[in-house]
């Protein structure tokens, strides 16, 4: 096992995900099955081959400092779950 | 046992741009909240972040002046958490390839110089800003923060002392500054500082089990921050106890720090390389250009003008606390005052009136070239230094010129030698006792001859020139 049900749990609950049993199960065994298809990619001699962080060869892609003018403010507030015209209201976080 | 503390500082700084690091929203303070926003900072779904070239140029300028590598290749990363002041649940940052890596910071600490290894500098956003309702079961979240560039600066575990701490942050508020690049407010939040801190015993090599400090605002707080977990580790090791590894937030007001709870999960980041923005690349031809353009900075500055202008290590200390109070400085000197007048005037009249005024230098009704010509005034005698500070007073409140304001007063020093010799016989023939007494050594009598010219000039005689004239016509 690469993975266990508890690895699983821990990471679903990082990324808030409320998973049942089953599909922990299930989630869990198909998890081992691509990190064991990762080892036969590592079994590969990649000495002298630089890693990539990347997909594509762009680079450089920049704008000048300059300032505009943002979002009219009820647009920016159109999707708020909840608000009082000026801020988004959430429940209580501290 | 006698221990020692390793510390180690993460400053954050935010950079002085116009807009934000990966949109075109205003990075202007005290707006109204969600009034800086657009679909980019507001995490709306299709959007895509571009970079800011200032951004990176303000980073590099930082890097160099700290001693840094600046990395031709650097990559964006992702640091995922769940929190309302994130819209996109990921702040952009930069993790395992920073832009600028390995660098340094010389600082001083009671008259000893330290070299304090700076790990790494990476940019990333900011997050948006959390109002609790103390009375409501809500919070209000404002994103015209969301997206404000910061720079990350780590150090190395160099610090041994709350002290040397607090000089560093100096020293690298001050470099900030003098770049042009963070206003370094604390107070606002603009310059913040957390801190790792551990103790060993004195002689370990290894490191003790450390603690992070969080929100502490002011140079002071850092201290007694550091002061207060120092004491408190102390009395936990001497009791065969371990240190727990947490974060926890100061509190000024009761100048204790408390552990924050159930956030250990909160530390499991997930960093991963952010796809919509390729790696950054920068030039050979883009690090030196940055690099012919850097400022003198405080410390190559203080040790100048201890050179050039002869000044002592505090007052050249006092001068270059900032460019546009050094700059000033030099501009007093250049237009023709000396180098000592200067400096004295400046770091007593001049700062204590901006002080009184809660102005800075720029703000100065006393232009460098206006106070120059004042101290030029008192050399060649045509006011006393007592009438000078009177006419420094005019100049800052009005902004009239030095001799401007002499003639409108009438202030102007009578040094005029026959004048003065013909009040002084008019003087010596009304009071033949004293002018008997003062020949029979009575020199005392000095003040009587000097008040009764001032009394007949309604003060404006040169006093110097009074006494000179006083022994030579009393023979002497």
């Amino acid at each position: 096992m690469k993975i266990t049900a508890e690895e699983v749990a821990h990471v679903a609950a990082l990324a808030r995900l409320r998973l049942s049993d089953q599909m922990s199960a299930k989630l869990t065994e198909q998890l081992n099955d691509i990190l064991t298809a990762m080892d036969k990619l590592a079994q590969l001699d990649t000495s002298g081959v630089p890693s990539t962080n990347h997909a594509l060869e762009l680079t450089g892609a920049m704008r000048p400092d300059q300032a505009r003018p943002g979002l009219d403010h009820q647009r920016a507030l159109a999707n708020a779950p909840d608000s009082d015209g000026q801020s988004f209201i959430v429940p209580k976080v501290i | 046992m006698e221990y020692e503390a390793v510390i180690g500082l993460e400053v954050h700084a935010q950079l002085l741009t116009e807009s934000k690091i990966f949109c075109g929203c205003s990075t202007k303070f005290g707006a109204p909240p969600n009034t800086h926003v657009c679909p980019v900072c507001l995490g709306m779904p299709g959007v895509l972040p571009v970079l800011n070239q200032k951004v990176v140029e303000f980073t590099i300028r930082a890097g160099l002046a700290t001693n840094c590598a600046i990395q031709p290749k650097s990559v964006w990363a992702r640091k995922n958490y769940f929190y309302p002041d994130l819209s996109k649940n990921y702040q952009i940052s930069q993790y395992e390839l920073p832009i600028c890596l390995d660098g340094w910071l010389d600082i001083e600490v009671e008259g000893e110089n330290r070299r304090i290894g700076i790990t790494r500098i990476h940019m990333e956003e900011d997050a948006g800003k959390l109002v609790h309702d103390p009375s409501q079961p809500v919070s209000y979240v404002d994103y015209n923060r969301t997206g404000v560039p910061l720079m990350e600066i780590v150090s190395e575990p160099d610090l041994r002392s709350p002290e040397e701490a607090g000089a560093y942050l100096r020293t690298l508020r001050d470099v900030l500054i003098y770049l042009e690049i963070c206003d370094g407010n604390m107070e606002e939040g603009s310059f913040r500082c957390d801190a790792n801190i551990s103790l060993r015993p004195v002689g370990q090599a290894e490191f003790g089990i450390r603690a992070e400090l969080k929100n502490m605002n002011s140079f002071r707080g850092v201290t007694k921050a550091l002061e207060y977990e120092i004491r408190r580790q102390r009395a936990i090791l001497d009791e065969g106890g371990k240190v727990v590894q947490e974060t926890r937030l100061w509190d000024a007001d009761q100048g204790k720090s408390f552990g924050m709870r159930g956030k250990e999960e909160a530390h499991d980041y997930r960093y991963l390389p952010d796809p919509d923005l390729p790696p950054l690349v920068v030039d050979e031809a883009w690090v030196e250009r940055v690099r012919s353009e850097l400022p003198e900075l405080p410390g190559a500055k203080r040790a100048r003008f201890m050179e050039a202008y002869g000044l002592n290590d505090y007052d050249a200390g006092v001068l270059t606390a900032g460019r546009p109070l050094a700059d000033y400085y030099e501009a007093v000197v250049a237009a023709g005052a000396p180098p000592k007048a200067a400096a004295n005037w400046m770091m007593t009249d001049l700062l204590g009136a901006l002080k009184a005024e809660g102005r800075e230098i720029g703000q100065a009704a006393v232009k460098p070239q206006g106070l120059a010509e004042l101290i030029a005034l008192i050399d060649s005698g045509a006011i006393s230094n007592k009438m000078a500070k009177e006419v420094f007073a005019e100049m800052m409140a009005t902004g009239k010129g030095a001799a401007k304001v002499v003639e409108e007063k009438g202030l102007t020093q009578v040094s005029d030698e026959g004048e003065l010799e013909g009040l002084l016989k008019e003087i010596f023939a009304a009071n033949p006792e004293e002018v008997e007494a003062f020949k029979g050594g009575k020199k005392k009598l000095m003040g009587f001859f000097v008040g009764q010219v001032m009394q007949k000039t309604k003060g404006q005689a040169n006093p110097k020139l009074v006494n000179q004239l006083v022994n030579k016509l009393l023979g002497e």
